[in-house]
């Protein structure tokens, strides 16, 4: 339980003082907000009139794009577990870029990719179809930005389960789809919620790369990350209400990635008790 | 009821390139690590498709290459229990057993398929483990479970994958008659892979020996005994690897 057990005197002090420092840094700022507002202050800004659009907008966008995320990324993140390695290394690679790639930078790709003067521009005023600065732009920001933490968490779920266990079903009568929804997705499925869990959080979160490409327009884009960046130059208490559902939005999240799987794999053995498993390995 | 596989492939670095014949009488299979005898099994199984050759269970022809006929695994009627049983972790053993009848054209009502693999877990002796988890069950318990559960689609080929290797000596024995008496009371076509002369001995039937990828000698126990045609089969005869591996 000692981490720095062992190490001499100075270097033990400089490195519990930098960790203590680092974890203030990281709780200090939540511990302000929390404490910042007093409850009339908190109802005032539930009140404000950019609150509830804000998060009936975010509501909305989120779990359309969450939807969207695991009903694609589900079949992609299983064929990057079993497909060929060659092509899934670089499609993977592809997949992981919006992790690496400032959020702005995506907004402005976006814009460039479904704008006016994008490559598909011409396309969508053809057909009178506007994209950027509408709902649908704030989803597709959010879908790119946060696909790639579900289809990642998926793919190493998938992985792990045994294809063994896929060939047994399949020769028990299964179809390939039976097969991956009856055995593959609930043995993967405490990774499957992780990865969810994560991806929710990223999208809920989103914030520059929807400013560019969807804008900050109320009840349409003006989801509630935006609404904090619009509030704070108004009406700091409702920046503060917004942040605070945002921070349990987030400490449920937490809840679901720390706890959920191990609620959901509570039929796996917690130790390999026997040795007796896993020979394929 | 007989059964021909006769098939090339490449996987990796193994080049597989194998002709066997069998009967009602178990065969045993047996070989070095990495001869490709798992790769075997799972492509009479239907999860890899051979580069060429024809495997036909009793009047099906599940593959063909010069036909063309390739039957997926849920048609091929296979029974297949691989290494470390896969028995599905996130189910009890009941639903396990009675999964084959919960799937496909054999789908049965939900009353009826529990009805029906509780019957086959008392045949084996099993009845008391129908609401454990898996992961509750010994190497042994599995074993039997996974059993049930191939033999509940009433295959026409059991594909059994080093069966016995991970139980302990006493397990290992009693499963070992219990297998040799199961396979010779219901004369179901089975491939079985060993590691364990004792199996192959107690098991009966022909032994096909599969090194790098070609069967190298075919026979009964004792006429492989008796003239070894490879290192790996005299060495095979000679020393228990149980034995081996038991004081690894």
């Amino acid at each position: 339980m000692h981490t720095f057990r062992g190490t001499p005197l100075l270097p033990s002090l400089l490195a519990w003082g930098s960790s203590l420092a680092l974890l203030a840094l990281i709780v200090l700022p939540l511990l302000a907000l929390g404490l910042s507002s007093s409850p009339s202050e908190l109802i005032a800004g539930v009140r404000h009139p950019l609150f509830l659009p804000a998060l009936s907008l975010s509501a909305r966008t989120t779990l359309t794009s969450l939807a969207i995320v695991v009903a694609t990324g589900t079949p992609l993140a299983w064929w990057l577990a079993v497909g060929p390695p060659r092509y899934t290394r670089v499609v993977e690679l592809l997949v992981v870029l919006p992790i690496v790639i400032p959020p702005a930078v995506l907004g402005v790709a976006m814009l460039q990719t479904f704008g006016r003067r994008g490559i598909f521009g011409p396309f969508f005023e053809a057909i009178g179809v506007q994209v950027p600065f509408t709902t649908v732009a704030v989803v597709l920001a959010q879908v790119v930005v946060a696909a790639p933490f579900y289809v990642e968490s998926a793919a190493i779920a998938f992985r792990r389960v045994d294809v063994d266990l896929v060939l047994v079903a399949r020769t028990l009568g299964a179809s390939p789809a039976v097969a991956f929804f009856r055995v593959a997705v609930p043995v993967a499925s405490a990774g499957l919620l992780a990865g969810a869990a994560l991806s929710y959080a990223r999208s809920i979160g989103e914030f520059g790369a929807t400013l560019l490409f969807a804008g900050n327009l109320p009840r349409t884009t003006q989801t509630m990350p935006l609404a904090i960046y619009t509030a704070l130059e108004a009406d700091v208490r409702a920046a503060l209400a917004i942040s605070l559902v945002l921070v349990g939005i987030a400490i449920v999240l937490l809840f679901v990635v720390r706890i959920g799987p191990q609620a959901l794999s509570s039929w796996a053995p917690q130790r390999s008790d026997s040795g007796l498993e896993g020979p394929q390995s | 009821m007989s059964w021909n596989v006769e098939l090339h492939a490449r996987v990796g670095a193994l080049d597989l390139n194998v002709a066997i014949d069998g009967n009602d009488t178990p065969t045993v299979l047996v070989g070095p690590n990495g001869s490709g005898k798992t790769t075997l099994l799972r492509m009479i199984a239907g999860a890899h498709r051979p580069s060429s050759g024809r495997i036909r269970i009793g009047s099906m022809v599940v593959f063909d290459s010069n036909e063309d006929v390739d039957v997926p695994p849920e048609a091929r009627q296979v029974g297949y229990v691989p290494q470390g049983f896969g028995l599905f972790p996130h189910l009890p053993v009941t639903d396990n057993v009675a999964f084959g009848l919960s799937v496909g054209r054999r789908r049965q009502r939900r009353s009826d398929r529990r009805d029906a693999a509780a019957s086959l877990l008392a045949d084996l002796g099993c009845a008391h483990l129908a609401e454990r988890m898996p992961s509750e069950l010994s190497g042994g318990e599995k074993q039997r479970v996974a059993l049930a559960r191939a033999l509940i689609v009433q295959p026409k080929l059991l594909l059994l994958d080093e069966p016995l290797a991970t139980l302990d000596p006493g397990s290992r024995r009693k499963l070992r008659t219990f297998l040799a008496d199961h396979l010779k009371t219901k004369r179901g076509p089975a491939i079985v892979v060993t590691h364990d002369v004792r199996d192959a001995e107690v098991l009966g039937g022909e032994l096909f020996v599969l090194e790098k990828g070609r069967i190298v000698q075919h026979g009964t126990a004792e006429e492989l005994r008796a003239e070894p045609a490879t290192d790996f089969v005299a060495e095979f005869f000679d020393t228990p690897q149980s034995d081996i591996r038991g004081m690894a």
